[in-house]
């Protein structure tokens, strides 16, 4: 059994791991409030887009010659993949649930070499371990991010599909479905395929829908040139939405991660607690025993 | 009276949701007005101020940093990439990038980012222009 003074050291530190491990978890309930708050903010952005996008789609049948960004290429040799992730860790499964995600996903369309933006440090950091094909990397993007945050990656995004480097883009995030279950994804991001709704960010935009196919628009300048407007703005409105709900997805990991760690240590703090008075309890009666022995054998030896 | 429902929407958030009776909008063929049952219209939209003219309250203005409208008889959504109210603007910072981008522009033949100097001179203008156009200011199109 462990001195009684080597477990008191030991309850102390064990609780202050327990406090520490509480404001954590504290703060990533807020965070993750936050993060919610933001994604919901842009959803009726992102419904009006989509109606939109479904709308012009719908005035022409051929759709994919309608526009380079709704093109599929008939041969598909390189892909990109945005995967996202955090920067810290201590989120339990989160990082490593979404990597395995996009790596599954390299292997089985045999697209080992696929290019990789990463954003978050600990996706870059361990594909470049592996020796994949990092092509640009983002980090430390702020608390509350902005469409300006989120810009560069849609540019990247962009011109390497328009300029033909890329036949498909891909995004890896994690879904936020609720506090307590989070599902990594890859989805293509581009070419954009107007009316899949396989999606499960975009479904939940399109229940609401009171459509008006009847309505004949004006459009100005022409049908080719509004698509020109709102297909780039569409593809970054998807990536800031699947940051957002990372970010969601990552701060309600962390947030249950470091509960259990604060319910562990206060387990153990008590536990502890347990065998600390046992020992002390021991040691008294010990004493006692020592003092009422002593005692006796004085008396018997005065008698 | 017929109303308008319109809505400001960005990526980011829902700016204005209100019944009006009169849109101003920057559209990239020129600044054009929308009155209730329009006809069914959708455009893409230019740098430029955006005016909310609603009786009985003095008009209120957006700076519109591009994006489009749908035009719909009794609705009207403005997606913007950007949008500010006017009460938002922090003119004296906008009076200071304002500044910072003309001198860059006076600088030519240096090795500048001549465009990036030209959009942050066009937007800083911009937000200036609206931030002038706060409640109580005059509007120049008179209300019918």
């Amino acid at each position: 059994m462990a001195s009684i003074r080597e477990l008191k050291r030991r309850i102390k530190s064990v609780k202050n791991i327990s406090q520490v491990t509480r404001a954590m978890q504290m703060v990533a309930a807020s965070r993750m409030r936050r993060a919610q708050e933001q994604a919901i903010a842009s959803r009726p952005y992102a419904a009006k887009s989509w109606e939109i996008l479904t709308h012009l789609a719908s005035q022409k049948l051929n759709v994919e010659n309608l526009h380079p960004l709704l093109t599929q290429r008939k041969q598909v040799k390189n892909v990109a993949i945005i995967l996202m992730t955090a920067d810290k860790g201590l989120a339990g499964g989160y990082n490593g649930n979404v990597i395995r995600a996009a790596m599954r996903f390299m292997k089985e369309r045999g697209q080992e070499s696929a290019s990789l933006i990463t954003v978050g440090r600990k996706g870059r950091d361990l594909m470049v371990r592996y020796g994949r094909k990092v092509i640009a990397e983002f980090s430390d993007l702020p608390a509350r991010p902005t469409t300006v945050d989120i810009a560069p990656i849609t540019r990247l995004a962009l011109d390497g599909f328009l300029s033909g480097e890329y036949d498909e883009v891909h995004l890896a995030y994690t879904d936020f479905v609720n506090t307590l279950v989070q599902q990594p994804t890859v989805r293509m991001l581009l070419p954009i395929r107007p009316g899949n709704i396989e999606s499960k960010v975009m479904s939940e935009y399109l229940v609401a829908e009171e459509h008006q196919l009847g309505l004949v628009y004006a459009y100005e300048p022409d049908p080719e040139s509004l698509l020109d407007t709102i297909l780039p703005r569409f593809t970054e409105l998807q990536i800031y939405q699947a940051f957002l709900e990372s970010r969601a997805s990552e701060e309600s990991a962390r947030m249950v991660a470091m509960r259990n760690a604060t319910n562990n240590a206060n387990d153990l703090a008590s536990d502890l607690t347990l065998s600390y008075n046992r020992a002390r309890q021991e040691a008294i009666t010990k004493e006692m025993l020592d003092i009422a022995g002593g005692a006796e054998a004085l008396a018997q030896t005065t008698a | 009276m017929s109303k308008i429902h319109l809505e400001i929407l960005t990526i980011e958030r829902k700016l204005y949701d209100d019944e009006v009776d009169m849109v101003v909008a920057p559209g990239v063929e020129g600044v054009f007005g929308v009155l209730p049952k329009h006809a069914p219209l959708l455009t893409a939209l230019n740098y430029g101020e955006l005016q909310v003219k609603k009786e009985g309250e003095p008009d209120q203005f957006f700076a519109i940093g591009g994006g489009f409208i749908e035009v719909r008889p009794h609705h009207v959504v403005v997606m913007a990439d950007s949008a500010e109210h006017a009460e938002e603007i922090d003119a004296l910072r906008a009076e200071e990038s304002r500044h910072r981008a003309q001198e860059l522009l006076e600088k030519r033949g240096e090795v500048v980012d001549f465009e990036k100097a030209q959009s942050a001179l066009r937007r800083s203008t911009l937000r200036l222009k609206v931030a002038k156009r706060r409640s109580g200011s005059r509007s120049d199109i008179p209300f019918s």
